[in-house]
């Protein structure tokens, strides 16, 4: 019969039973052992008292169900299950690292750390996301920075759900399952389906990080907990003045109610965080009041308002693959005209048809390893300032609300690795870059497209400029290599 | 052990060969025909000598309430069902009639039930459209899984420890895992008259092992299998819902 603790040294399917490491309130964690697998290991054994609250053994078996199926460095190695008819387990990798949990004793944090934990919580969950599941329970003691890559690893699945796996959660309690401060408010009205809750909880982990106070308490009754739909927490800035304001905006772009007007995907998030300069600073970056009680009497009072998040249930991929980040790369050579023209027009079309979508544009200024940095021209300007200046200048000609557009010139050796370690660093999803028509240059620099195309994570489109299609002759080279 | 579920093949000969030739490849161990065999589609000949046949060889295949029909003469169906079941009736030898006869109402095996409607008065095949209904099948069997056809739309049901059922609309082609915490109703899709909008055959496969259901959607010739419903005279709506899946 199963067990809700177990004794040290006893052996299940092969486990030896180690410490108790951490009693929870739905289960414990004990170290193990396997002659098979040479891993640290955690076995998690549910409480199942008599009694005791139902959501723990569902929330377990949710547990069991989503963990095999999940793969990548932001989660833990699963190991294996046991059944609930012997003895419920799970045995999972044993991650090295702490919780951002003993870093809550020593708030608040400087703004800049808040940003990279941010962004390494943002780029985990774009990983979770992809895989269809909506973690739903992210708060500090959730996200392990592992030692070594200090990457963020997300635990604890049993209040997750996977978008293509029954949702066995759902409709069987009365009461919403989170974690209170850092519930999203359509999670607290019941919805677990929708990505962008967890881009509300990193928010909220931020606001809390930077300020010291949690943006909206630690309600522990469901009024309470619905008051986030209405009552909007004081600006970041006003409790903790070194919070610059682009911090401050993607903060409060996170918590906002609706999850529409929060970014549309967690790869999205992260990339503002990453990239301050780029951020698209509106009025509230810089606001340090709350809202006037009359705008918050009249959501208070006009529930309708909110009432639209609760009827949109989207399915999880569609929005994964309708906000993707596109990226351009553009040679701004003058000879190059006519192709930037085209990778112009390519990228339009692109844009039109995903309105989420946001563009990075891309070039590349090359360095050279041997001699010193010429970084200035014959002028004295900045070489890398006057190449941005050119890129925004070709962005704003492609007709591109400016929010969804961010120019970056990338200082490198080698073109093609800087554009790929680009394209692993930011998610990319679709890559858009010129063929070179040039095929002398070609030879000598090897062609950049023919390696991104290899090599690149995404989707790649290589744009040509227009040509007639006439019957060239092909050129020596290819005729040798064809025959 | 994977075996593979065939539900609604309403002499759907075009269907069906494409659901067991895309079963051939996933290492399926054993067919169970979930019933309604014939009705509705061209070719109940053809597609009850696969099923008998498949069946001497170890399948196993329940009786639909289409099946019963073309058994007798004063069954209930509407107008256009009835048209089919009658034009059936003359395109099948007493061969086939027997072995429609002989088909049972339910098999159980060890904690799986397979029935064409539900477990709950399997003989009068009633409808599982709602919560309500999968729970009726549910509480009327022990079984940890059900596997049932007869209402065209896949769908997954299952009930809690609580009391509580739960449904889901399944994913084509993603294993889900039941856990043995709950007990399960497998309602598979139509192989011959698919009606929730996707066209493609539907059939599902259940590994026992793994304790994973599988629901599968297949192309198949379309264009083929309404046109030999048209020549046949049978009613229009019969031939043109195929394209829309409806």
């Amino acid at each position: 019969m199963a067990k809700a603790r177990l004794e040290l040294g006893t052996v299940i399917d092969g486990f030896t039973i180690g410490p108790l490491v951490h009693q929870g309130g739905m289960a414990g964690l004990y170290e193990v052992t396997h002659p098979d697998h040479a891993i640290a290991m955690l076995m998690k054994v549910p409480i199942l008292h008599e009694g005791e609250d139902p959501a723990a053994i569902v929330g377990f078996e949710m547990e069991q169900m989503i963990l095999p199926r999940l793969s990548g460095r932001h989660v833990p190695r699963f190991i294996a299950n046991g059944d609930f008819s012997v003895q419920p387990y799970l045995v999972y990798e044993r991650v090295p690292g702490e919780t951002l949990k003993p870093r809550m004793e020593h708030l608040p944090r400087p703004p800049e750390e808040v940003a990279v934990l941010g962004a390494k919580i943002a780029t985990a969950l774009a990983d979770l996301h992809a895989q269809h599941v909506v973690h739903l329970d992210i708060k500090p003691s959730n996200v392990i920075i592992r030692e070594g890559d200090g990457e963020a690893v997300l635990i604890d699945y049993g209040l997750s759900h996977h978008l293509q796996l029954p949702d066995l959660m759902a409709e069987e309690f009365r009461v919403p399952y989170g974690t209170a401060p850092y519930m999203a408010p359509e999670q607290v009205f019941g919805i677990r389906s929708e990505p962008r809750s967890d881009l509300f909880a990193i928010g909220s982990l931020m606001y809390f990080f930077a300020t010291g106070t949690r943006p909206f308490g630690d309600p522990q009754t469901l009024k309470g907990l619905k008051k986030r739909v209405w009552w909007d927490p004081t600006p970041p800035r006003k409790l903790n003045p070194t919070v610059p304001p682009w911090l401050q905006e993607i903060i409060l772009r996170c918590l906002s109610v609706d999850p529409d007007a929060r970014h549309p995907t967690a790869s999205q998030l992260a990339f503002d965080l990453t990239h301050p300069g780029e951020v698209h600073l509106t009025p509230r970056a810089e606001k340090l009041m709350r809202d006037p009680w009359s705008a918050r009497i009249k959501r208070r009072f006009h529930p309708e308002a909110f009432r639209p998040v609760l009827q949109r249930e989207k399915q999880m991929a569609a929005q994964i693959t309708s906000a993707p980040i596109v990226a351009v790369a553009i040679d701004l050579a003058e000879s190059q005209q006519e192709l930037t023209d085209a990778l112009r027009t390519t990228v339009e079309r692109i844009l039109s048809t995903v309105p989420d979508a946001r563009l990075a544009c891309l070039n590349v200024l090359k360095t050279s390893l041997l001699a010193l940095d010429q970084s200035l021209d014959a002028d004295g300007n900045s070489i890398h300032v006057q190449r941005l200046v050119q890129l925004k200048d070709w962005a704003r000609q492609a007709k591109i609300a400016p929010e969804r557009v961010s120019c970056h010139v990338l200082e490198a050796v080698d073109a093609s690795a800087a554009l790929l370690d680009y394209l692993h660093a930011n998610r990319v999803d679709h890559m858009v870059l010129g063929a070179r028509t040039d095929s002398r240059l070609r030879n000598i620099l090897g062609s950049v497209s023919t390696e991104i195309v290899q090599k690149a994570p995404c989707t790649v489109t290589v744009v040509r400029r227009a040509r007639s299609y006439q019957f060239e002759a092909a050129e020596p080279e290819a005729r040798a290599a064809a025959q | 052990m994977r075996i593979a579920f065939l539900a609604d093949i309403h002499a759907n000969l075009e269907g069906l060969r494409a659901c067991l030739a895309d079963a051939r490849g996933r290492a399926v161990d054993r067919y169970v025909y979930l019933g309604d065999i014939v009705g509705y589609g061209a070719d109940p000949a053809a597609c009850i000598d696969i099923v008998a046949e498949a069946c001497e060889q170890g399948a196993q295949a329940l009786m639909g309430n289409h099946d019963q029909a073309v058994l007798h003469s004063d069954f209930q169906l509407n107008e256009t069902a009835a048209a089919a079941i009658k034009w059936t009736q003359t395109q099948l030898t007493a061969a086939h009639k027997s072995f429609l006869t002989r088909l049972p109402m339910t098999i159980t095996e060890g904690s799986l039930l397979f029935v064409h409607a539900s477990a709950s008065r399997p003989e009068k095949f009633p409808y599982v459209h709602s919560l309500r209904e999968a729970s009726d099948s549910l509480v009327a069997t022990p079984a940890k899984i059900t596997a049932c056809g007869h209402v065209h739309d896949p769908a997954l049901y299952h009930i809690a420890v609580t009391g509580k059922v739960m449904g889901f609309i399944p994913i084509a082609g993603t294993p889900i895992p039941l856990s043995s915490q709950r007990r399960w109703l497998a309602v598979m899709g139509s192989v011959g008259q698919p009606r929730d909008g996707n066209p493609n055959a539907a059939y599902g496969i259940l590994d026992t092992r793994s304790n994973e259901i599988t629901y599968i959607r297949v192309p198949y010739d379309i264009d083929a299998a309404a046109a030999k419903i048209r020549g046949a005279g049978l009613p229009e709506s019969l031939w043109k819902r195929l394209s829309m899946g409806r």
